[in-house]
């Protein structure tokens, strides 16, 4: 079993939230903008403080070095951030393969001599996904991931997303302020509301 | 051959410029004459207090006098470099970190300076222990602030980058190395600079002074010489302690990034 349980998480007068997401299973999350969605993403992959206990599988946030624990719990943020100037130097070179998945995101090898600062935001947002995905996360995160894409790329990343997760039976936590879009890739539903307090909605979330 | 000395008159002709200069501030509203006349009462004051510390201090070369005297040195050090930041850790913990670096650099090296190549007997006699760790301090002062300004404010700029390259699973080392380097630089750079244009473009402060003071050239050059490479190495050192203590404090034991803990100066 590979679920994500987040129990009684608190951070900066939010929460306590517990919920479970289970492996495989994609759980939405909508709320209006400033209910905290992303404080939520970001405490889960311990980039800021809080208290209560976080696992995926056995694995336990507070018994896990920092470094480790972020590359399981991949989190994907709305908008990508490169430093170095070629496209290449951002992965891996031991295992800069994960040509399938950049092939499924419209792109071939090439990409990789490509300069950071000629890409356009879609082909950065769908870099940044491949990027994510190279270090094999057991469970994801994804902040609004699609919100600087147009249709056709919104399509493809979805099915790379969803397929990950299906494939490697990882647990999904995707905030998006778009319902058809959380219709076609949610298996359940959380709300946070705007006073910070997280409702499940429908389906087979557990926990609220 | 002594120094000539300096009448009240004399200093008052000099003094008479800055007037001018003030005036001419005035006229052209650069607005800096209050700023202009405070700094040259300071600097008048100031350095007539340290005249009649330091002839007091010669006159009962003791160790702890020394000591205490660098102290209060170091004290007011620290603070300047906490003045210098635009975003700065509030209260002792700020203070201490620039203070300790400081601290580590200079006054090993002013000891390394004084006890073995100096060797003067005592090692501590003032007249070289004072001016020598002040230039030290001085100098270790501006590298140390110029580096934790720079390290500040390029983490507040970039920390979307840091924290991206957190997420993706870089330890805080990594994901602030390039930064803490730029830093680094930008507070080395400066005795760098200065070593490398010495005598061409200027006659460095204390060589000048010991011409003025009737030593031969050569003897002030050599000193001169063993300064640089001390100041270059204080500063040096200082610079990679403040940048590492730093590092561990703008990062916690969880790798996250807590700017938070800053605060931005008015």
């Amino acid at each position: 079993m590979n679920d994500l349980d987040v129990s009684e998480l608190s951070f900066q007068n939010r929460g306590p939230y517990t919920f479970t997401i289970k492996s495989g299973e994609v759980a939405g999350l909508t709320g209006a903008s400033g209910a905290g969605k992303s404080l939520l993403l970001r405490a889960i992959a311990d980039l800021d403080p809080h208290d209560g206990e976080i696992r995926v599988g056995e694995m336990r946030c507070n018994a896990t070095p920092a470094q480790l624990w972020r590359k399981n719990v991949g989190l994907l943020l709305a908008e990508s951030c490169w430093w170095f100037d070629d496209v290449g130097d951002h992965f891996q070179t031991s295992e800069k393969t994960p040509l399938v998945t950049l092939e499924k995101l419209g792109f071939d090898r090439d990409v990789f001599s490509w300069q950071v600062s000629r890409l356009s935001t879609g082909e950065k947002q769908r870099l940044a996904v491949a990027r994510l995905l190279q270090n094999n996360p057991r469970a994801l995160l994804l902040d609004e991931p699609t919100a600087s894409l147009d249709a056709a790329s919104i399509e493809r990343t979805e099915n790379i997303l969803v397929d990950y997760c299906r494939q490697h039976q990882v647990p999904l936590l995707w905030v998006s302020h778009d319902h058809t879009q959380l219709d076609r890739v949610a298996d359940c539903r959380f709300n946070l509301d705007d006073n910070a307090v997280l409702t499940q909605q429908e389906g087979s979330c557990h926990g609220g | 051959m002594g120094v000539k000395p300096l009448s009240p008159l004399d200093l008052s002709i000099a003094a008479s410029l800055v007037l001018l200069l003030g005036y001419l501030s005035r006229r052209l509203q650069l607005g800096l004459e209050k700023r202009l006349a405070v700094s040259a009462l300071r600097t008048t004051v100031q350095l007539l207090l340290i005249g009649q510390v330091l002839r007091v201090l010669f006159g009962h070369a003791t160790l702890i006098f020394v000591v205490a005297i660098s102290m209060v040195m170091l004290t007011i050090a620290g603070r300047e470099v906490m003045a210098r930041q635009h975003r700065r850790l509030p209260g002792m913990e700020g203070w201490l970190l620039g203070t300790s670096s400081m601290f580590v650099s200079s006054f090993s090296v002013a000891f390394i300076a004084l006890a073995v190549i100096i060797a003067n007997d005592p090692w501590y006699t003032p007249q070289y222990a004072i001016p020598l760790l002040g230039m030290l301090l001085g100098n270790t002062m501006n590298g140390i602030a110029l580096s934790m300004d720079r390290m500040t404010e390029t983490l507040w700029q970039q920390r979307q980058v840091v924290e991206q390259r957190l997420l993706l699973g870089e330890t805080s080392d990594e994901a602030s190395a390039e930064i803490r380097r730029q830093a680094m630089r930008s507070g080395m750079i400066p005795i760098i600079n200065s070593m490398a244009a010495a005598g061409l473009v200027s006659l460095p402060g204390m060589m000048t002074g010991q011409i003025l003071g009737g030593s031969s050239p050569m003897d002030a050059v050599k000193y001169q010489i063993l300064i640089m490479f001390l100041i270059a190495a204080g500063t040096g050192f200082g610079v990679m302690s403040s940048m590492w203590l730093l590092t561990r404090k703008l990062f916690d034991d969880r790798h996250r990034l807590r700017l938070d803990q800053l605060h931005v100066s008015s």
